[in-house]
């Protein structure tokens, strides 16, 4: 068995080093749904934390008993249960959020992270260290959360967290809001610069080309 | 250890007592968290009410409840005649429950149904904002089918019975950006000022494609469609058309007007 991580590892290294996001491109589906403001964006990275944390947890506490035939249902079964739980939880107390975060919460039953994280981590470490590499992930995935629900309510709307930051024209201000940051492709446009940005920063997330164009021999196969 | 692990009487154990334990864990959040959701919903179709009333937005939940004891009334009607009905609760009378009953609703058949609620409640409670002892908008309950999902809302009539105050809907599940736009404050702000009925009585309101022509004498009773969503669009019409119609708050309506509000 490979060397154990250490708490530390496990809990900063998918901020930069390894994102689920920009590294693994994991999860974009609700990255690109909930991100339109900051304030979706922050609950649903709690939320998905929280989830992977402690399905990680769960997981590795019973690893040793899961049969391997059916370890990928009962892992799917210990995640669904805690998404219903924080599912009813933001019902009760964050009504009007869970109606505008709608079936997003639910989906992240199929987040990818999740189950990334339980199949990859959880299976073969022991409880406490699973449980950081899921706040670990989380944090990762709402570092790119945050980051895009800043830039596309800033620049899309002119607000942060419904407070006015820069004055809209249509309200006696200057700013012209963006209004194709308030739609889901902008957050596609996003991702692509982040992961363009973060690559340029450290050189080793450089995927090797996996298609090679083979040199032109002749001036003439041009034509 | 490992062969005995994967054995099936292993597998099956393990299995049930996992399903067991989530089972318990959900249906204890469940249960324990649904007074206080119950709660919210209330809160939230009572802000709904508020809002589509034009008597404030972006209400606290105190605010809400002050206001909507203050200044609201429920009344339970009873649809097919249009009397007020004596002997309900009208803040414990739930019209979904009683429309899911056959005992307290009844079919419609396809004729009928144009909002394609396929059971209508036999009553209904409707609200209403009085001043000086006189109806000054009347709230009444709305629902009906659009694309994917019932549309349940309200709409505020003014006291002629006739000029529309607000329509919202407080609870869908259309496309988020297509149909689910029907929750734009913008497409809602199109709708007060608008008429509903003609010098007969009959709901003329109507939802069109390809926008309304402030010029043509209709404009006063049509509504722009929403950009994209056909079927919602057509659904709101219809339910509209429901509602207003005899089917719906015709005879109650018609009541109200003979009496004077």
């Amino acid at each position: 068995m490979a060397q154990q991580p250490t708490v530390k590892e496990v809990l900063f290294n998918p901020v930069f080093n390894n994102n689920p996001i920009a590294l693994q491109i994991l999860g974009i589906c609700s990255a690109l749904a909930v991100t339109s403001n900051l304030k979706t964006a922050l609950v649903m990275a709690i939320a998905l934390t929280l989830v992977t944390a402690f399905s990680n947890l769960f997981i590795s506490l019973i690893r040793a008993q899961i049969p391997g035939s059916i370890r990928m249902i009962v892992q799917m079964v210990i995640i669904a249960s805690l998404v219903i739980v924080v599912d009813q939880l933001l019902r009760a107390y964050a009504f009007s959020l869970a109606k505008q975060l709608s079936v997003f919460v639910g989906l992240i039953i199929t987040n990818c992270i999740v189950m990334g994280r339980a199949e990859a981590f959880a299976m073969q470490n022991p409880p406490l260290l699973s449980f950081w590499d899921g706040i670990g992930n989380g944090l990762g995935y709402s570092t790119m959360l945050v980051a895009l629900g800043v830039i596309r309510e800033l620049f899309g709307a002119g607000k942060l967290l419904g407070v006015e930051i820069l004055p809209l024209i249509k309200d006696g201000g200057w700013y012209l809001p963006n209004g194709l940051l308030l739609l889901p492709p902008s957050a596609f446009f996003l991702i692509g610069l982040f992961i363009w940005g973060l690559r340029t920063w450290k050189k080793n997330q450089v995927e090797p080309a996996s298609f090679r164009m083979a040199p032109q021999v002749n001036e003439r196969e041009a034509y | 250890m490992s062969s005995n692990k994967e054995s099936t009487s292993r597998t099956l154990l393990v299995a049930l007592t996992v399903s067991l334990v989530a089972a318990v864990f959900v249906a204890g959040a469940a249960v324990s968290l649904k007074p206080v959701q119950v709660e919210n919903r209330l809160l939230d179709k009572q802000r709904s009410i508020l809002s589509i009333a034009g008597l404030g937005d972006e209400l606290s939940s105190a605010q809400v409840k002050d206001l909507f004891n203050s200044r609201i009334k429920a009344r339970v009607v009873d649809l097919a005649t249009g009397d007020y009905a004596e002997g309900f609760d009208p803040v414990s009378f739930d019209p979904l429950k009683a429309a899911r009953d056959p005992k307290t609703s009844k079919a419609l058949s396809g004729d009928q149904d144009k909002a394609l609620i396929k059971r209508r409640e036999q009553y209904t409670t409707v609200y209403m904002v009085e001043q000086d002892g006189k109806i000054a908008s009347l709230i009444l309950p709305i629902r009906g089918y659009g694309l994917w999902s019932t549309l349940h809302g309200f709409l505020a009539l003014k006291a002629d019975l006739n000029t529309v105050v607000g329509l919202g809907f407080y609870q869908h599940a259309e496309t988020p950006g297509l149909g689910g736009e029907v929750d734009n404050p913008k497409w809602k702000a199109l709708w007060p000022g608008k008429t509903l009925f003609d010098d007969a009585g009959k709901p003329i309101i109507k939802v069109v494609k390809g926008g309304v022509d402030p010029a043509s004498p209709d404009a006063g009773h049509q509504v722009d469609a929403l950009a994209g969503a056909t079927l919602t669009s057509n659904g709101v019409d219809k339910l509209l058309q429901f509602w207003l119609g005899e089917q719906g708050f015709g005879p109650y309506l018609a009541k109200l007007r003979q009496q004077g509000v």
